[in-house]
């Protein structure tokens, strides 16, 4: 890696802005293009250009996978609350309208919150699966 | 524009077929794989080519209104995109393993090995 | 969105006159021709590093044709799977598995044979087809107007993708993230994720 050095300088500037972007189509997914399923593979795609040019073990310090693996699962559960929330307030599994007083603000909620639980599934199962794949080779 | 009006179809079902091709012809396990993704984006071609509306604009509510092409084939094909990479390195993942017991990722040489042809 | 400088009436799927459909179907048909030529590259070429490469080209040209057709958030996520995370899954797969492919041992004829009789059947098939981008079209007069209509005002999110995605078929949507989920277990089950230090070999 010591020879590329546009590449490892290139790729250190551009990082930030890939998550970044990544979180703001997560959040502005309700107004644009974007969602969960895009900003959680932007996320990954980001952290997995950087332990492309600065090496696995690097990418690893700031992603561990012991955090990433609870919340491959995280994700689901959040995704999952919402619908028991939404049934605990009187309405049907994944109701959203009951989230709040107004449908449409409980409309609101619901997607933010489902949007973000399949942003941190996907983004942690991608990196996961990148780890475990650079895992044993050199 | 008639006489082009089946052409989404026919290249779709032209990769579909290269798709199964790789599969079937090529021993190679990562190959195959590839093969197995073309297949899988033809399809998704075959989707989005039937929810596209002439003249629409992408399914987002402007100010003024507009005709929007179908939402519903965009969303299938949104999640299957991100299912398929996920299932796609479960089958990587199966390759690297069976380099790993077989010491190769050649159907005729895995064959051989376990005698099973 | 203006026709000929008066604004277009929202009522439905089929209420507006056709806008630059032309041009939709050149860039369309070009860039489907694109595809065609990798297509056939990566059926042709034997390295299995160049035919990655290729499909992650061929992924990218997948996402300008979506954008030709409207999809602009199934696009954005194949731009970023297909050419980046599933080549680079790829790539690492041919750094532990070898990049060297055996000649083929059989002849071609027969797969080639099966593939021509159901590419030939499947041909067949789209003579029953609607026509590209037609709007009577069966896919859109049931529900799909009713999530044009309706969408804004019971969920309120203009991009409609979204509507359908996270509310009107939220149910789907959680399967699919437990799919996903699921294939992540998968990975860690067969391979692990193995902290790489010096002088630890076996990990």
């Amino acid at each position: 890696m010591d020879k590329n050095v546009v590449l490892v300088v290139f790729a250190k500037i551009l990082v930030p802005f890939i998550l970044l972007f990544a979180l703001y189509v997560q959040f502005h997914g309700d107004f644009g293009p974007g969602g969960g399923f895009q900003a959680g593979v932007i996320f990954a795609t980001g952290i997995i250009l950087y332990a492309l040019v600065q090496g696995v073990d690097r990418a690893m310090a700031v992603m561990p996978p012991a955090v990433l693996k609870p919340m491959m699962a995280i994700g689901v559960l959040l995704y999952g609350g919402v619908g028991i929330a939404s049934m605990l307030l009187g309405g049907h599994f994944l109701d959203y309208g009951f989230l709040a007083h107004d449908p449409i603000h409980g409309q609101h909620y619901g997607i933010l919150i489902i949007e973000l639980g399949v942003g941190i599934t996907v983004a942690a199962v991608m990196m996961v699966i990148f780890y475990a794949f650079m895992g044993e080779q050199n | 524009m008639v006489l082009l009006g089946q052409f989404n179809y026919w290249v779709v079902f032209f990769l579909m077929m290269t798709g199964f091709y790789v599969v079937i012809a090529r021993g190679n396990l990562v190959a195959k794989i590839v093969g197995l993704n073309i297949f899988q984006t033809s399809v998704f071609l075959l989707y989005i080519s039937m929810g596209k509306v002439a003249g629409g604009t992408a399914p987002i509510v402007l100010a003024d209104g507009a005709l929007y092409s179908n939402p519903l084939p965009h969303v299938l094909i949104l999640t299957a995109i991100v299912v398929g990479v996920a299932t796609t390195a479960l089958g990587l993942a199966l390759v690297v393993r069976i380099k790993e017991a077989y010491g190769t990722i050649e159907e005729d040489e895995i064959h051989a090995k376990d005698d099973s042809l | 969105m203006r026709w000929r400088g008066r604004p277009c009436i929202p009522a439905g799927i089929r209420a507006c006159p056709i806008r630059s459909a032309v041009i939709d179907q050149v860039i369309d048909v070009l860039l489907l021709i694109l595809l065609v030529i990798t297509a056939i590259a990566v059926v042709r070429i034997k390295s299995l590093f160049a035919v990655v490469m290729l499909f992650g080209i061929y992924s990218l040209i997948t996402a300008g044709i979506f954008v030709v057709l409207d999809a602009v958030d199934v696009a954005f996520t194949e731009a970023a799977v297909g050419a980046g995370i599933t080549t680079v899954l790829m790539l690492t797969t041919l750094a532990r598995t070898g990049h060297k492919q055996a000649p083929a041992r059989h002849s071609p004829a027969l797969p080639l044979t099966v593939v021509i009789i159901t590419g030939a059947v499947l041909f067949w098939g789209t003579q029953d087809m609607p026509r590209f981008a037609d709007p009577g079209a069966p896919i859109h007069l049931h529900v799909a107007d009713r999530y044009i209509e309706a969408g804004p005002e019971e969920v309120g999110v203009p991009n409609m993708v979204t509507a359908v995605l996270a509310s009107y078929r939220g149910f789907d949507t959680l399967g699919e993230v437990a799919v996903v989920f699921t294939a992540g277990v998968g990975v860690l089950a067969l391979l692990g994720v193995r902290r790489r230090r010096k002088g630890d070999g076996d990990g």
